[in-house]
């Protein structure tokens, strides 16, 4: 279920797509022309590119990043220790919650480090104490309490 | 979801705004991805019965209030190469978390800038900063370049290294 650590092949054209794409995507009636134009691509060739690059997940979405504080919703890092004999089964429960937007495995005592995302904040409570019930281990929440600054751009 | 929630339940500044029943169903059918045709806001359009210069509008208006960050693609570090992802974690004093997270989440290596609360005894880090590179010892040098811009403000510190991505979906809410 652990996805491959190991970095994908790209070419160049690939390179100059992914850094494009994640700047500010065009509100316009044919934004992939226009951004296709801008890197001297025909438009079909973006847009086959841009599949392949989803199915073979380079990238793990295109389309609007969503705040979801901003409308009402709430998003929550939350840690569990899992014993490591148990690791898998509790990958599998906690994954299979829809309330579970990302899940890392991670190098601590703390060692699987998830993000909550409800439509409310009540959901959250909810979804933890669900958790808890499926997988017999405590879930520590660590609610952001201030935000310094976010911008998941790499260069390709 | 409600139209809206007292502020004191939403951290400082971060509150929700006035989102109306459209703009939600714009939000559902979006939250997957956008589609991937040559009209892609038309197609949206079509299927949430309005013109597409709304789509338009009520996308742009979302992110002039943030509720979109940006619209564009989420890339998978480790398919990218910067295999090595550090989350390091700091503890500051309160009093000072606020100066020294706006300077941390200012380095040019820093994605994700964070207060969050301790758990004491066993966790006492209260700032987080995601960190990634191509190698663990790259990681390790940006976080020493986060130890030495704290200096004496840094009373304990830890980089929690991500050995696999479980799941990553982004988030899914129901209208």
């Amino acid at each position: 279920m652990a996805e491959r650590l190991a970095p994908a092949t790209l070419d160049d054209i690939d390179r100059r797509l992914i850094n494009a794409l994640q700047g500010d995507f065009p509100l316009v009636r044919e934004p992939y022309r226009q951004v296709a134009e801008s890197l001297g691509l025909g438009e079909d060739e973006l847009l086959r590119r841009l599949d392949l690059l989803l199915e073979r997940r380079v990238l793990t979405r295109f389309g609007p990043m969503f705040q979801i504080e901003r409308a009402g919703g709430a998003f929550v890092l939350a840690a569990m220790k899992v014993p490591e004999a148990d690791f898998d089964r509790v990958a599998a429960q906690v994954n299979a919650f829809p309330e579970v937007a990302h899940n890392y495995r991670r190098e601590h005592a703390l060692n699987m480090w998830f993000v909550l995302a409800t439509a409310t904040p009540e959901g959250i409570p909810k979804a933890i104490a669900a958790i808890e019930a499926v997988t017999g281990l405590p879930v520590f929440p660590f609610p952001k309490e201030r935000e310094y600054f976010v911008e998941m751009k790499l260069r390709a | 979801m409600p139209d809206a929630l007292p502020r004191s339940e939403v951290p400082d500044g971060q509150g929700p705004t006035e989102l109306d029943a459209i703009d939600r169903r714009l939000i559902v059918a979006t939250q997957a991805g956008l589609p991937r045709v040559a009209r892609p806001y038309d197609l949206l359009a079509k299927q949430l019965a309005m013109p597409p210069e709304d789509v338009l509008r009520r996308l742009q208006r979302m992110i002039d209030l943030g509720v979109i960050r940006r619209i564009g693609a989420v890339p998978n570090h480790y398919a990218l190469g910067y295999t090595a992802n550090g989350m390091s974690v700091w503890d500051v004093a309160d009093e000072r978390i606020d100066d020294l997270g706006a300077r941390v989440g200012a380095l040019e290596f820093v994605t994700h800038c964070y207060r969050r609360p301790r758990r004491l005894p066993d966790w006492p880090y209260n700032l987080f900063a995601m960190v990634h590179g191509k190698t663990r010892d790259e990681v390790l040098a940006q976080v020493a370049g986060i130890a030495a811009l704290l200096g004496a403000d840094c009373r304990a510190y830890d980089v929690l290294f991500s050995t696999a991505i479980l799941k990553k979906t982004g988030l899914r809410i129901s209208e």
